[in-house]
């Protein structure tokens, strides 16, 4: 079974169709990229596994998406259910304006969780699995808005991992980043892939090369091309892939 | 002939608009700097007015209090005078003199000690009869015009304390039309005031953050639609408007449910001035909320957290300054509102002990009385002292909400 999929979905706002019949399966923990210009959906089609599309007035969507065989719009879902099991980690750091440690727990806070010790305990696993506690062991107490923006993002990473998804949804989370910060968001995605299925929104065709196992091309609300990364940037079916990857357009 | 067409040519178009450019100019800062100075020159004519009480003696009109030249008493405060012609204080003792009782002597008593012919026509023997009837009477004082005091009087005048800051501040009687001796007391006036303001935004908040969270976070837009510019016409009415439902509505209802014999109280002007401060709150307390970033909610409702949760956790926490501020210019529109608090707070100058008791704020005291002051007189000076307190209280309640906004921006 697959862990994610996706099956005929179209989505419109308004009148304005932005998906148009999506189909894509993507495996257990493995790295999806998906890559496309600007307004070509990937980030629509992202923002569909944890419903955030929903916030949007007049958003109408069709077809089926399934996350571990179960549609994930159906009536018997919970929606703050489901933002439980799919994290994100969105394109600008957002951390809130509180400190470092309370950012962290705060998913755990409005799950209810109230012990102290296993809050701490929680903290520091996400911490250092977002490769962050090094740096921050220190302040914990301070305002997580006096760090680093490259320090805010993994922060926002750590606390997305703290409520135990099985799914990541990363939209640019390097666009806003400098090379080295960037370099380290990498090397996180790499490692966690093997604790979660993890896809990710990029503008960068290296980033993509470097740590996707597999990549989707977007174009004008299409699903053009799907395959392995290795496939999709060496020898790829579609010609409008082949003109995007080598940057002829986009 | 060449200079002469120099002279003539049409001024080059840069010129013209170089020279519109600086009438423009000159005019903004011409109206900028009168604005300016009419609010200035407001406030330094308020103050003008208001500190000049301070060197009024509190006798009524150009009256002196006379003592028996034997009397230890020399000095005499306002509210001494007036404890005195209350027939309060009947002993010198309790002034500071010997134990004798009081005599008191007002131009009323006139015809009990003298005939019309001993006084003579328009009163040319009065003034050597009072002198000798102070003197005969070790324990009189009496009060009457300067005019009939004797050239060469063996009574002594009494001198009397002006009106002191202290005794203006911290003062529990209000009678600024009192004979012989006004008292100026403002404590009431202030406490009433600040009774009514306070309890006013203790109604209006919870109610206007209510609204505005439903408003801004919850309601349907089509819903918003509706309910926004309704709550912003509440801002429009005017306020005897407000005062005349208070009147008809609030004021009979309390009188019924407090079984009062009467409704108009403190409590009928807090509520009616919660209404009054709703829209401020509420449209304030809403821009601050909507100006919650979209990142934040998002990033909440993504860790899993319910509607509910985002909102007190997320959105309330990151907006208290611009709630703090709404709550603070709410109290500062029910501090100065005069109108309506006038029509239904019963307008009693006394020291505010329930709210279901009637009280007065100083707007509406300044509103009542100013018209039956006389001009340049004490109870008019004393009217414009209130004005500056009042002054002062809504420029601290302004810098205030400067601060908390500016804390805002800083973030």
């Amino acid at each position: 079974m697959y862990k994610i999929e996706s099956k005929n979905v179209n989505l419109h706002y308004g009148s304005f169709h932005a998906l148009k019949g999506i189909n894509m399966a993507i495996e257990k923990n493995t790295v999806t990229a998906l890559i496309g210009p600007s307004g070509c959906g990937k980030s629509t089609f992202l923002r569909l596994f944890n419903r955030m599309n929903d916030l949007i007035d007049g958003v109408k969507i069709e077809g089926e998406c399934l996350i571990d065989g179960k549609d994930i719009y159906s009536k018997s879902i919970k929606i703050d259910d489901l933002r439980k099991r799919v994290g994100m980690v969105f394109q600008k750091p957002n951390p809130f304006p509180k400190s470092v440690f309370e950012n962290v727990a705060y998913g755990l806070r409005v799950n209810g969780i109230t012990h102290k010790n296993f809050i701490e305990e929680r903290v520091e696993v996400c911490l250092k699995q977002a490769a962050l506690w090094d740096e921050v062991k220190d302040k914990l107490k301070k305002s997580a808005m006096a760090l680093s923006g490259g320090q805010q993002q993994r922060l926002c990473i750590a606390r997305a991992l703290a409520i135990e998804p099985s799914v990541l949804l990363m939209d640019e989370p390097a666009s806003a980043l400098d090379p080295i910060s960037t370099a380290k968001i990498e090397e996180l995605i790499y490692d966690l892939k093997n604790l979660y299925t993890i896809i990710i929104v990029t503008h960068n065709m290296q980033q993509a090369g470097r740590v996707s196992d597999s990549t989707a091309f977007f174009y004008l609300g299409e699903l053009v091309e799907f395959d392995s990364t290795k496939k999709i940037f060496t020898n790829p079916t579609d010609v409008r892939t082949q003109n995007y990857i080598t940057g002829r357009f986009g | 002939m060449r200079l002469l067409l120099v002279l003539v040519k049409p001024l080059p178009l840069t010129v013209i608009k170089k020279i519109l450019n600086k009438t423009i100019e000159g005019v903004l800062m011409l109206s900028s700097t009168i604005t300016t100075l009419t609010v200035l020159l407001i406030v330094l004519f308020l103050f003008k007015e208001g500190v000049s009480v301070f060197k009024e003696s509190p006798l009524d009109g150009d009256n002196v209090i006379v003592l028996n030249n034997q009397n230890d008493v020399n000095h005499l405060s306002a509210a001494d005078i007036k404890k005195i012609f209350d027939q309060e204080t009947t002993n010198w003792k309790l002034v500071g003199g010997a134990n004798d009782s009081i005599l008191l002597f007002t131009f009323n008593d006139l015809s009990n000690y003298f005939s019309e012919e001993e006084l003579g026509p328009e009163f040319e023997y009065l003034p050597h009869k009072m002198d000798s009837l102070i003197e005969a009477n070790p324990g009189m004082i009496a009060v009457f015009s300067k005019k009939y005091l004797d050239k060469n009087h063996k009574s002594k005048v009494a001198t009397i304390d002006n009106i002191s800051p202290k005794t203006f501040l911290l003062g529990k009687e209000w009678f600024p039309t009192a004979n012989p001796a006004v008292q100026l007391g403002v404590l009431p006036l202030i406490l009433g005031t600040l009774y009514v303001s306070i309890v006013a935004i203790l109604i209006a908040l919870p109610i206007g953050l209510a609204t505005a969270i439903y408003i801004a976070e919850v309601a349907h837009p089509k819903i918003r639609a509706i309910y926004k510019p309704v709550i912003e016409l509440l801002a429009g009415i005017p306020s005897v408007v407000y005062g005349f439902f208070g009147l008809i509505v609030i004021v009979p209802l309390i009188q019924k449910i407090f079984d009062l014999p009467v409704g108009e109280s403190g409590l009928a002007g807090a509520i009616v001035l919660a209404i009054m401060a709703l829209p401020t709150i509420i449209t304030v307390t809403e821009d601050a909320l909507r100006n919650t970033p979209r990142a934040m909610k998002e990033a909440s409702l993504a860790l899993g957290a319910t509607q509910w949760q985002t909102i007190y956790k997320v959105v309330i926490p990151y907006s208290a300054s611009g709630i703090s501020a709404a709550a603070i210019l709410g109290i500062g529109r029910a501090i100065g509102e005069t109108m309506a608090v006038l029509m239904v707070t019963g307008n009693a100058a006394v020291m505010p002990h329930s709210l279901l008791e009637p009280l007065r704020t100083i707007p509406a005291t300044i509103a009542a009385e100013l018209g039956e002051a006389p001009a340049n007189g004490i109870h008019y000076k004393a009217l414009f002292g209130l004005g500056c307190i009042l002054f002062i209280i809504t420029m601290v309640i302004n810098i205030w909400v400067e601060t908390i906004s500016k804390r805002r921006v800083n973030r």
